[in-house]
């Protein structure tokens, strides 16, 4: 195994990660195993009498010839995939054999977020008239955030980005909050202080979104080395896209979890775009996934249009962070199909038709719809009738949340610090001075009272 | 980054360290290296390798926390992270190079100890580093990051600037990094140049959401640290380094604490009042003397101690008394914290002063190597500020 860790076999390692990976093999867990203990544990142990390298390091043979390593960008690490775009499943073997029961819940969680985003993105055009300032779709991408929520056990804390919302929504966060975050009115848990879309939730073990790209990957591999130390069998998951993986934040992350053995799934969402960026410009290796490797890190890609084999690696990435102490990559390809944020009109730097395969042709939610109705488990009625019904749940929320106060103002001033500093109670009380005296030229009437 | 930072630790910081590394792994180990080695502690060393441009007083010896030990200013450190180890088992310590007992021996014995889980390396990445701390905090670990030297803290400004600092803010207090502490080593070393030099505390003043702390010597590094730890809030801890071994005092072994956003006032008097922090307060102490004897000015010298949230009220109240002030920091003056203080002592104190406040600073240069006589506000330059401050 010790050749295993040459440069110059890296991406050897990734198709052998990827086989075993997908085999689930409890054999060859031993194997991969006994390769971390000589390889990443171990600094390579100083012996002269032996005619091979002594560097420390690195574990490698001398060669007699001058080779460059090439990287291999044509034919990448391959993409794992359980069905087919008709919702067939193509290895029988692969099959999670999820109960209908799961199967339905996936799927609804799926539209009712996409119903949600419609309803506050689109047909209620409510971002752009000014009733919400901001919002971010997840069109193309439900398909990862369900099936990797669904392989999580509900304590694993989640750290995202921002284009996870279909991970709360798995977890059930109330349609009610999800509104009230966007409208930052006085049911925000997060007090109306952050844009749309800054979810959070303590009771769910989400982490408040943050704008600054990537600063949650190395915060997720701290909070996973504390929850190793607790004992407890938790695992933390990560979500970024390709574009924040290029931040030096990303190295890292996934640099202290390889070293630091933290039980941690690193989730990236490759969606081809970051705002208007396309990927080659991003970066010339072959994705995010082959990175991993260099890291010393088991690292796998899947379809993220395929909810099975989302829900499969994470899975068994799951099982094996917590049960060795080391972080897994995931690198989901799917396609951005929604604009990147309310702020942005992509067909400035992308076709129509491009965004129509995937919409039409390729997504994750008609996947699973295929799936279910060859198994007779979903009709055209049943479709109706839910549409029906979780486009009145999602109108209900949004008309109760806009209809709701803003916080109080006085929530300007707390949670600065735990406790409110004598500067800032000093500051509060002239901010009211202040408004007392110009009340007509505020919005007073807005605000809770 | 680091790594320049190490070379030239070797080259020239401390060379007295690292033969003490090799003394202390050959002859003992785990706690015995808890215990205090004399001649390591020794302020003439300091002097000798660089006429130093203060002398130490020690503070008198703390009574009230029970038993006490001669200590420096890094043994002090060691014993604040030791008694925190000791009381809260989720505590855990880690940056660049903690693990055999950092550059500057803050950590020695400390892995030996409570074992490598809990004091460990991290690769060498400020961000990672700082990023980590954040995350073990928010998972509820009581989190100890060191940063090799403040000057190499900035790769981690924005984890410190938007992220540690706003988590409570932002997530309308669901979630919070308060149990995280970052120590770093801050301030002149006599030779340090540009890169081991730097007092950065006037960067992270103007961010609400942390704390800023840098104590004067072994006693009050050891309560204000415990009290960093114990906070529910993210702080920044500096640590003078030069005087990591020059500043020697008895102190106590227990754990105690001394409160934050609280300045002491260390000598009182009457016609002008003096501010500073960390090594500067060394350099006020002796100009208050020399004004004491040369003009026949009484100084009342106040140690801020924390410069974020700072305390507005012990400063105000002296200037009200004494009608004059003057401010000293190491940093360049534009945009220094002492800008800070005199805008706000001016508003406050308005109708008591008597004379323009005097800011006595670094210059607005880099801070530079062999020119660093020149460049630091010594006690000349500080002396000379309050003539002119007396005679306005």
């Amino acid at each position: 195994m010790a050749t295993l860790n040459s440069i110059k076999n890296m991406y050897g390692i990734c198709s052998h990660v990827i086989r075993q990976t997908t085999g689930l093999r409890a054999a060859k867990l031993i194997q991969q195993r006994a390769f971390r203990v000589n390889g990443a544990l171990r600094q390579q142990p100083f012996d002269s009498s032996e005619e091979k390298p002594q560097f420390p390091g690195a574990s490698a043979e001398f060669i007699d010839h001058l080779e460059f390593i090439q990287p291999n960008v044509i034919s990448g690490i391959p993409v794992y995939r359980v069905m087919d775009r008709a919702g067939k499943i193509i290895n029988p073997s692969e099959d999670p054999q999820l109960s209908k029961e799961q199967v339905l819940n996936f799927y609804q969680k799926m539209t009712l977020l996409n119903t949600m985003i419609l309803t506050v993105s689109e047909t209620g055009d409510s971002n752009l008239d000014g009733r919400i300032s901001f919002y971010m779709t997840n069109y193309g991408e439900e398909g990862t955030h369900i099936g990797s929520a669904a392989a999580l056990d509900p304590r694993d804390l989640v750290f995202g980005q921002y284009r996870e919302a279909g991970v709360l929504m798995y977890r059930g966060f109330p349609l009610d909050l999800f509104m009230a975050q966007c409208y930052a009115n006085v049911d925000d848990l997060g007090k109306g202080r952050q844009m749309p879309v800054h979810y959070g939730s303590k009771d769910l073990n989400f982490v408040t979104i943050s704008s600054p790209l990537a600063t949650q990957i190395p915060q997720a591999a701290g909070a996973a080395y504390a929850a190793k130390r607790e004992n407890t069998n938790r695992a933390v998951i990560c979500y970024f896209g390709e574009g924040a993986a290029s931040e030096g934040d990303a190295h890292a992350g996934f640099n202290f979890s390889a070293t630091l053995e933290c039980p941690l799934i690193f989730f990236c969402r490759n969606n081809g775009y970051a705002i208007s960026t396309p990927t080659n410009e991003q970066y010339r290796g072959d994705g995010i996934a082959a990175r991993g490797p260099g890291y010393g890190m088991m690292s796998i890609r899947v379809d993220g249009n395929d909810v099975f084999a989302v829900y499969n690696a994470t899975k068994e990435a799951r099982r094996r962070a917590v049960a060795e102490n080391q972080p897994f990559l995931i690198e989901a390809m799917t396609y951005r199909i929604g604009h990147h944020s309310t702020s942005d009109d992509s067909s400035a730097y992308r076709s129509v038709d491009e965004v129509n395969y995937w919409d039409k042709q390729d997504h994750p939610i008609s996947r699973l719809r295929h799936y279910m109705t060859a198994r007779s488990w979903w009709s055209e009625e049943d479709e109706r009738s839910w549409r029906k019904q979780s486009r009145k749940m999602v109108m209900e929320a949004f008309e109760k949340a806009e209809k709701r106060h803003k916080p109080h103002p006085d929530l300007m001033f707390s949670d600065v610090y735990e406790e409110m500093t004598p500067n800032l109670v000093k500051q509060k009380e002239a901010m009211w001075r202040h408004v007392q005296q110009y009340k007509e030229h505020y919005p007073l009437d807005a605000y809770a009272k | 980054m680091a790594a320049a930072a190490r070379f030239l630790l070797r080259g020239a910081v401390s060379k007295a360290s690292i033969a003490n590394v090799n003394v202390g792994a050959q002859s003992s180990f785990g706690i015995t290296l808890l215990r205090l080695s004399p001649n390591c502690s020794s302020k003439t060393k300091t002097q000798r390798r660089n006429a130093a441009h203060f002398t130490y007083h020690p503070d008198p010896v703390p009574t009230e926390y029970g038993p006490t030990t001669k200590m420096n200013l890094f043994q002090s450190v060691t014993s604040a992270l030791d008694n925190t180890l000791a009381s809260d088992p989720t505590a855990v310590i880690f940056g660049e190079d903690v693990a055999f007992g950092g550059v500057f021996r803050c950590t020695v014995g400390l892995r030996d100890k409570y074992g490598k889980d809990r004091v460990f390396n991290t690769p060498l990445c400020e961000q990672g580093i700082v990023g980590f701390g954040i995350g073990a905090a928010v998972a509820g670990a009581t989190a100890i990051a060191e940063i090799q030297f403040a000057d190499y803290i900035y790769p981690a400004f924005d984890q410190i600037v938007n992220e540690a600092a706003k988590y409570r803010y932002r997530s309308g207090n669901l979630f919070d990094c308060g149990n995280l502490t970052i120590r770093a080593p801050w301030g002149c070393v006599g030779h340090g140049s540009l890169y081991h030099s730097q007092s950065p505390e006037a960067f992270f003043a103007h961010c609400p959401g942390i704390k800023v702390v840098i104590p004067r010597g072994p006693v009050q590094c050891k309560g204000l640290l415990l009290s960093c730890i114990a906070d529910q809030n993210p702080c920044i801890f500096f640590e003078p380094k030069i005087l990591y071994r020059a500043a020697v005092e008895q102190v106590p072994t227990d754990a105690y604490t001394i409160p934050l956003s609280q300045a002491e006032v260390i000598q009182e008097g009457s016609d002008v009042t003096l501010v500073a922090w960390g090594t500067q307060i060394h350099v006020l102490r002796e100009v208050a003397n020399m004004a004491q004897e040369k003009l026949g000015v009484s100084c009342e010298l106040i140690d801020l101690q924390t410069i974020l949230p700072w305390d507005t009220e012990t400063v105000c109240k002296s200037v009200a008394k004494t009608g004059r002030l003057l401010i000293s920091h190491e940093a360049p003056i534009t945009g220094g914290f002492a800008a800070e203080i005199s805008s706000t002592v001016q508003e406050e104190c308005f109708l008591n002063l008597e004379a323009p406040i005097a800011r006595v600073c670094g210059y607005d240069t880099p801070f530079p190597h062999i020119f660093e006589p020149f460049y630091i506000p010594d006690k000349w330059k500080c002396f000379d500020a309050i003539k002119k401050l007396i005679s306005y």
